[in-house]
């Protein structure tokens, strides 16, 4: 007999299997060897379910291949989102849970276990075949909801007295909710807050909005709070460079996101080589909590003062604290009525410098950690490139050769040979 | 601590059914369809099914509850934790917060934690008064429907009024700005938040604002070239769009990406920095706009 839900106990393998059907798309049933087949139709079977319109299939010549198709900008909720809202429970989790704040209403409703157990005895005493909590179950429960601040509970003498906490006036939060649910970082708590609102109007959009990160929402809360406790963790880090996913103890010190190209990394501190590096957040699971670090005020200010040196996440800085810095600059043509150029060089520039060389030419220039990440910006100005220079050699080979071949590409060399 | 059930779908729905059961409601109809807004596409066979078979003792086979308030939860901590790391984002003050009550708490995150590198600098005046109201006037008359008088500077630095019925604030990450989606203008549907200068509500102003479509969708064809981890930053970076990728060789990929018109010289530069990695095989019109560029490249004689 199947024992299939669309509601799942652990999160990790979904993780993989909805960043494969979003990100990338074109895999069938068979590529996914690392899993077994089952294991893939019930995760498909699940998306489904909570992203029914917008998954899709297309059939080719290896298989149907299902995917998952969302265009954010009009997309005005993550609809990732409702996969971190399909947790299981037990058939008494969810009693209970009922129960428990239906006897404990209000603030002023203050119960022993005892008078609670008693109450809860009552509820359930109109049933047929009445479930049965006993005094741990029940205790057990309520300090899981201590643990997440939604009771208290106060010892009276040798009694522990419980009550729900004070519900704040969280009125009028839908504007906030509504905008900061899908661009502050774990805005996933957001939309649990916007699933208690009522009749909210979803008056914002997002352009350029990459949804990804959802998915990663526990990992990244548990990083946060190692840094809000300036704790190490342990972590599993499944980087496409390694075979096989690595145990490693790092220290959390920034979170960086890209708002260009949906990634987020991870600043951390690797004691093991006694350097700070980039992880990808969502290469990382498992993630535990150690213990405190007295360096980590040291450390982040250490990042602090090397970002000035980063175009993105990548740092060169060895365990004896060398530093590799590269230089680099070009130059851009700017036609008299193209103003548009120098603000774009002005504002999209995240570190280094822009001159003007003469009345139709800027430069930039910047000495960061690895050129390479700022080959990507430098085409976006092809057209009015004028001068580039890298002092290193091999990415200043590659920048020409691909120049070259985008040449070649599209027939451009051809074209002046018909000239 | 976020993957927790009391966030679940299906907890909002049990909740919203015992309140409706609570108000004397009974319909099944009425409460399937609460199960259907609230939980997901099959969760009609089991959230119905397990309320009244008794197997989550909350409601009787009858339809009765032993529920006697219309079931709410107080915030959990980190409900609180979050909507404390918001209120310390300088966008908060967009909005007529009272965080007060978040003084004892701890955020989730502070703005020390994060750092987001590739955003553009000129972002909206998040800290100007004027602009403040702006917005809030636009928010506002966004959910009242009414009118708005707006002034703005054009690029050219021209003064240009009009009468709009906004519809929408859409923000972009990547730039950091607001942008006021309207209908009835002639000068087009889209205004920067920033590049208004005065703003008027108009009630009284009666008129067919006619919705125009903002811009025409399209599609274009990438070949991306499965070298320097290009496939995994290409899709990461389209992934925004609605699109549909197969493979068509050992490291070649196709990706249909679907776009607004209004935003393709932004496309262009975005395909532009994937090199080589990444070559428009469609439309030709859109090849075009790539190969010209690279004739201009070409003619800066840097070869």
């Amino acid at each position: 007999m199947s024992s299939y839900s669309e509601l799942i106990k652990n999160f990790e393998r979904i993780r993989s299997y909805m960043r494969e059907f979003y990100v990338y798309g074109f895999k069938s049933r068979e590529d996914y060897d690392s899993k077994s087949a089952r294991s893939y139709d019930d995760e498909r079977r699940r998306m489904e379910s909570w992203l029914g319109e917008h998954m899709s299939f297309v059939r080719t010549p290896e298989g149907k291949n299902v995917f998952i198709s969302i265009d954010s900008r009009t997309s005005r909720h993550n609809p990732f989102y409702k996969a971190l809202k399909a947790k299981s429970f037990t058939d008494g989790d969810i009693t209970l849970h009922f129960i428990l704040f239906d006897i404990l209403h209000s603030p002023e409703a203050v119960l022993s276990l005892p008078e609670i157990l008693d109450k809860i005895d009552t509820y359930l005493s109109g049933f047929s075949e009445p479930m049965v909590f006993d005094e741990s179950t029940v205790r057990k429960k309520l300090r899981e909801y201590m643990a997440e601040g939604m009771i208290i509970g106060e010892k009276s003498g040798r009694r522990m007295l419980y009550r729900r906490a004070e519900t704040a006036c969280t009125k009028d939060l839908c504007d906030v909710l509504s905008y900061y649910s899908e661009v502050a970082p774990c805005g996933a708590v957001g939309s649990f807050l916007l699933d208690k609102e009522e009749g909210g109007e979803d008056v914002f959009a997002f352009k350029h909005h990459y949804i990804t990160s959802a998915i990663d929402t526990n990992v990244l809360a548990t990083l946060f709070l190692a840094m809000r406790e300036k704790s190490s963790v342990t972590v599993t880090n499944k980087s496409r460079r390694a075979d096989e996913p690595r145990r490693s103890r790092i220290v959390p010190l920034r979170v960086f996101i890209s708002v260009q190209n949906g990634r987020q990394h991870l600043l951390a501190y690797q004691p093991e080589f006694n350097v700070i590096k980039a992880f990808r957040i969502d290469y990382l699971s498992d993630v535990k909590l150690c213990e405190p670090t007295p360096r980590f005020d040291e450390l982040r200010a250490e990042l602090s003062e090397m970002q000035s040196r980063m175009w993105g996440v990548t740092t060169r800085k060895n365990r004896y604290g060398e530093e590799r810095i590269e230089h680099v600059e070009f130059c851009v043509r700017v036609g008299a009525d193209e103003e548009h150029i120098i603000r774009r060089l002005e504002r999209e520039k995240r570190v280094g410098r822009v001159e003007k060389i003469d009345g139709s030419t800027w430069r930039f220039s910047a000495d960061v950690y690895d050129s390479g990440e700022m080959v990507p910006w430098i085409r976006t100005f092809i057209c009015r490139i004028t001068a580039v220079s890298f002092s290193n050699p091999s990415i200043e080979k590659s920048f020409w050769g691909d120049i070259e071949e985008m040449y070649r590409m599209y027939g451009v060399e051809e074209d002046e040979d018909d000239i | 601590m976020i993957f927790n059930e009391i966030y679940s779908a299906y907890y909002n729905a049990v909740a919203k059914i015992i309140a409706e059961i609570l108000r004397g409601e009974t319909d099944e109809r009425v409460l399937e369809r609460i199960v259907c807004e609230k939980a997901f596409g099959e969760s009609m066979l089991t959230v119905l099914p397990s309320l009244k078979s008794e197997k989550w003792q909350l409601v009787k086979s009858d339809m009765t509850t032993p529920i006697k308030h219309p079931p709410t939860m107080p915030l959990t901590l980190t409900q609180k934790e979050w909507l404390k790391a918001i209120s310390l984002d300088k966008r908060i003050k967009l909005f007529d917060l009272d965080t007060k009550w978040l003084d004892d708490v701890e955020p989730l995150f502070c703005p020390e934690d994060i750092y987001v590198y590739d955003r553009y600098s000129d972002a909206d005046p998040y800290d100007d008064e004027e602009y403040r109201k702006r917005f809030r006037m636009a928010l506002s008359a966004i959910k009242t429907k009414t009118p708005l008088r707006i002034r703005t500077v054009n690029r050219r630095g021209n003064t240009v009024s009009m009468t709009v019925m906004p519809t929408t604030l859409e923000y972009s990450e990547k730039d950091d700005k607001f942008r006021l989606l309207t209908s009835g203008s002639r000068y087009g549907g889209t205004v920067n938040l920033s590049r208004i200068v005065s703003m008027e509500e108009c009630p009284s102003v009666r008129a067919d604002f006619v919705d125009r479509p903002l811009s025409e969708k399209r599609s274009l064809t990438l070949m991306i070239r499965d070298e320097r981890n290009a496939l995994e930053r290409a899709m990461l970076h389209f992934a925004h769009f609605e699109k549909r990728a197969e493979r068509i060789g050992r490291d070649r990929y196709l990706a249909t990406v679907t776009y607004d018109s209004s935003d393709e010289t932004e496309l262009v530069i975005r395909v532009l920095s994937f090199g080589p990695l990444v070559e428009v095989k469609e439309p030709e019109s859109f090849r075009k706009l790539i190969k010209d560029r690279l004739k201009r490249q070409k003619s800066c004689e840097l070869f």
